[in-house]
């Protein structure tokens, strides 16, 4: 079983994001940086698969140089293979992502072997732009489903649930296949000492690939207008509760 | 020349989501000097026809074949990457919601163009410049967009649907696209419901609790509250981090998006991470120890103490009310 999750470096925020004076990117000054939290579950699934299924797990990022921390992160919790296609720019248009990624894993796949299953992480918790992993899929020829919180594998298909409002839809996919994968299909694993030490230690390979520049451009980000509410402080302690059942009933909620 | 939104059905009843994605493509289509019109795929769809006109479609595209009963990803992509071919569409969107993202990655991919995701504004000029929504609405992008057929989807909640002030003609036009059998290994197979009745997304009232209500046992407080509002609990990426909760109770970016008429945060401190999933709240009351809480800066109403007293003295009171 082969298994490839593609992720991406974010900044992870607190609570609140600040842009660059130019309105470029995101000030990352103070921030640290973390792995898109749907991806960092689609590397605790496809460590969970080849632990279960004698695989084997490949991550993969573009990104800048920096990237290499989230791999080895990936690598601290049990991934065996890291690859990085270092880019300089800020970020790249999903399509130029996209494209690049096919590229790197076509590269793979014909030095390596096909993947049974490539994981995306359902949409990247910075730029959102829900659709690489679909380009991908659809560059390479093969099934994806988006919004993934749980794979059963049998008999070369993925047995897929994603979550709908109230329940869950049921996919039956067969492999090779593409599934983006949405936060708690799992409950990502902490390193251990031992990974940690290892991941130090284990090699990336870092390819350059080019790939043109899609239709889309960023010219500027910037915050949303706050809407400055002033607060109003129903009271302190249990004493507010009847002023916040005052309020409930002008909301008409209490009915 | 058109700009063919995307609605989205269950077997005739229409996604409201739908709606607010045909509204505000009602009036790009309008400054864009193109018509608007609108598709819904698979058998049951007719129903919705009547109510696609009342906001303003002026033909609706009813896409019908074997394999749509159901919804799959590929196999709506490829219908409306069909249809867009097919009538010459300019423009294509959808309410981003996860299908509707889906959807129209599968369309872009296929037309080889870009897909801009969640817009809430957008300006058809020569080339096209938009808003968007990075950061699950913490941030907003400008971009502009140089493609043959656009493809973008309006961010959900962005706009209040609303009937048209002219309705659309609403003239139903049948398509059958030629979809090959393999577009079947992506329908969906099999449906489970586990909750009947009002959920997380849809409930008119939330009671959400944070990493302040300390433990699993913490929240019986939460549901006590919720069940005499008659809403459902909520809650934290803390929270489920730590396992006290199940990740479908998890409202923010990566969880559920809740827009009910009150939010009541317990305990919650308010990173971006869960105000994203929040921020459509009609109002929200914030409970929390700590005055400066990010949370209580942005709710409406506050309330200042400890949670696990302030939350059985509201569900007390209401009981006296209620006598």
């Amino acid at each position: 079983m082969r298994i490839l999750v593609c992720v991406k470096r974010v900044p992870a925020p607190g609570s609140r994001i600040n842009v660059t004076p130019d309105g470029d990117a995101v000030d990352t000054a103070h921030l640290g940086f973390t792995t898109s939290p749907h991806e960092e579950c689609a590397v605790e699934e496809a460590v969970q698969i080849a632990e279960q299924h004698d695989g084997e797990v490949t991550v993969l990022t573009l990104g800048p140089a920096e990237s290499e921390e989230q791999l080895r992160y990936a690598a601290s919790v049990g991934a065996h293979n890291l690859v990085l296609i270092p880019i300089t720019e800020v970020d790249w248009d999903p399509q130029r992502t996209a494209s690049a990624l096919t590229t790197a894993i076509s590269g793979i796949e014909a030095a390596d072997g096909t993947f049974d299953l490539i994981l995306f992480g359902n949409e990247s918790a910075d730029t959102g732009g829900f659709q690489v992993g679909i380009r991908v899929a659809h560059a390479l020829g093969r099934p994806v489903v988006n919004g993934i919180k749980g794979i059963d594998l049998a008999d070369g298909a993925a047995s897929a649930r994603r979550e709908i409002d109230g329940g869950f839809e049921v996919y039956e996919v067969p492999m090779p296949a593409v599934l983006g994968i949405k936060e708690g299909i799992n409950l990502p694993r902490y390193p251990t000492m031992k990974g940690r030490l290892a991941s130090k230690k284990a090699e990336v390979s870092a390819t350059a690939v080019e790939a043109a520049a899609g239709g889309q451009t960023r010219v500027r980000l910037h915050r949303p207008l706050e809407q400055v509410s002033e607060t109003v402080i129903l009271g302190t302690g249990p004493e507010a509760a009847p002023a916040v059942v005052d309020l409930l009933e002008e909301l008409g909620v209490l009915s | 020349m058109s700009l063919l939104v995307l609605c989205d059905h269950d077997r005739g009843t229409l996604d409201e989501a739908s709606l607010e994605a045909l509204t505000f493509g009602r009036s790009l289509a309008a400054t864009a000097g193109i018509t608007c019109e609108a598709v819904v795929i698979g058998a049951g769809a007719d129903t919705a026809t009547a109510l696609l006109a009342a906001h303003g479609a002026q033909r609706v595209h009813l896409a019908d074949h074997d394999v749509l009963t159901d919804y799959g990803p590929e196999a709506w992509g490829e219908t409306l990457t069909q249809l867009v071919r097919s009538i010459g569409a300019t423009a294509v969107t959808a309410c981003g919601t996860d299908r509707g993202n889906e959807v129209l990655a599968h369309v872009a991919a296929r037309l080889d163009e870009p897909f801009v995701a969640n817009c809430t504004d957008i300006d058809p000029g020569d080339a096209w410049t938009m808003t968007r929504v990075q950061w699950g609405g913490s941030l907003l992008e400008d971009a502009t967009l140089d493609a043959g057929t656009r493809v973008v989807s309006v961010a959900h909640h962005a706009v209040e649907p609303s009937p048209a002030e002219e309705p659309g003609e609403g003239l139903v036009v049948p398509f059958t696209p030629d979809l090959r059998a393999e577009v079947a290994r992506t329908v969906v197979k099999d449906r489970v419901v586990l909750t009947q009745g009002i959920t997380l997304a849809t409930s008119p009232v939330v009671v959400g609790g944070g990493r302040g209500v300390g433990s699993e046992d913490g929240f019986a407080q939460l549901e006590d509250l919720a069940g005499v509002l008659g809403g459902v609990v909520g809650c934290s990426r803390a929270v489920t981090n730590n396992g006290w909760r199940p990740h479908s109770d998890q409202v923010g970016q990566t969880g559920t998006r809740i827009a009910p008429d009150i939010y009541i945060a317990a305990g919650i401190s308010g990173a971006i991470q869960h105000w994203v999933g929040a921020m459509a709240a009609e109002n929200i009351l914030a409970v929390n120890t700590d005055g400066e809480a990010n949370m209580v800066a942005k709710a409406g109403y506050a309330v200042i103490g400890d949670l696990h007293k302030v939350i059985p003295a509201i569900t007390e009171e209401i009981a006296r009310r209620r006598g």
